[in-house]
């Protein structure tokens, strides 16, 4: 077992003896850059927000005494005439699924130091989040204004339902707000030529951020909308 | 010294491809009105398969070091035993109700 030197600084042993000299390091605990792994902790520690919230979602559905309103019916869309239960999400989950895509590829773009495909891709991923946020946006319009449901109760079964959606999508989407808003920050940050000469590693991190608002929606899409 | 993603481009074309394909089975559950078991199950399946798919390509955990791994992967063991510990409160919460309030 070796205490970790400078020249191996990237090197890490396979399994256990790795993660003893990576924790055993004289200078610092994990060879990473700091700003990535202060981004996985957050991440780590936004998990268990959002874990305690679809916990306390299915601990408030189990107990509920009178039936959960059918998200496929409360989320259904009628288009010419024909009605398509879940519409309007499945179009949300392809958008942020898409987003990631174009996520991963600025991140790509960025380490082969194509500054301008780089930003191109970080602006889109913002777009399609922003679009995620816009018909989010329309979809608690119509749940609030046509379909009557309050945090306290609606006309449709558990009175629990409406605030279990909406703290739960509402921390999703300001999660995803913030993102728009941190993508764009950093896509100006690339093309300005605020990193030059330094290394594009904030784009990973960004879509590090990114990625996780994607998979915190998975767990919804599933746990929410399907169940 | 920086982690470079110096991977194809192709791999995360690949996986994107996979995760729509997944979400379409995922939305199929649905439209076929599958019940029960079967029903719950394969949400399940989809979702985790989903979101091992994102957490290993596209934020790269797997070509990450173990101690990583381990950081990410320990501590929500402990959401695994809150949810165990709130679905049987929950049960209980329900089970109550309806010995006391039920008329």
């Amino acid at each position: 077992m070796t205490t970790k030197t400078n020249e191996s600084a990237t090197y890490t042993e396979p399994g256990m003896p790795g993660v003893v000299s990576d924790w055993a390091a004289d200078k610092q605990a994990f060879d990473m850059p700091w700003g990535k792994l202060m981004m996985w902790i957050f991440l780590l520690s936004d998990t268990f927000i959002f874990s305690i919230f679809l916990t306390s979602y299915m601990n408030v559905r189990i107990s509920a005494t009178a039936a959960w309103p059918n998200p496929g019916e409360v989320f259904a869309l009628e288009v010419a005439g024909v009605h398509l239960p879940l519409l309007l999400i499945a179009i949300m989950t392809f958008i942020l699924i898409t987003s990631s895509g174009t996520m991963a590829m600025a991140v790509n773009f960025a380490y082969r130091n194509d500054k301008g495909k780089a930003v191109l891709f970080i602006v889109l991923t913002a777009l399609f989040g922003a679009s995620f946020v816009g018909m989010q946006a329309f979809e608690w319009t119509k749940l609030i204004v046509e379909e009557g449901i309050r945090p306290w109760g609606n006309p449709m079964g558990a009175a629990q339902f409406g605030s279990a959606f909406f703290m739960i999508t509402g921390f999703h989407g300001m999660h995803v707000s913030a993102g728009v808003i941190y993508l764009l920050w950093v896509a100006r940050r690339v093309g300005s030529g605020y990193y030059d000469g330094k290394s594009l590693e904030i784009v990973e991190i960004a879509g590090l951020y990114w990625h996780f608002v994607d998979l915190v929606w998975v767990f919804i899409f599933a746990f929410f909308y399907l169940w | 010294m920086t982690e470079t993603a110096e991977h194809p481009i192709g791999i995360y074309l690949r996986i994107w491809v996979l995760l729509f394909v997944l979400s379409t089975f995922s939305y199929l559950v649905d439209w076929f009105q599958l019940q029960g078991y079967l029903r719950w199950s394969l949400i399940l399946l989809f979702m985790l398969l989903k979101a091992g798919y994102i957490i290993a390509i596209f934020m790269h955990v797997s070509w990450e070091r173990l101690s990583l791994k381990l950081l990410l992967f320990g501590p929500p063991v402990a959401i695994l035993v809150l949810i165990a510990l709130m679905s049987i409160e929950g049960e209980y919460t329900f089970a109550t109700r309806g010995d006391y309030f039920a008329h």
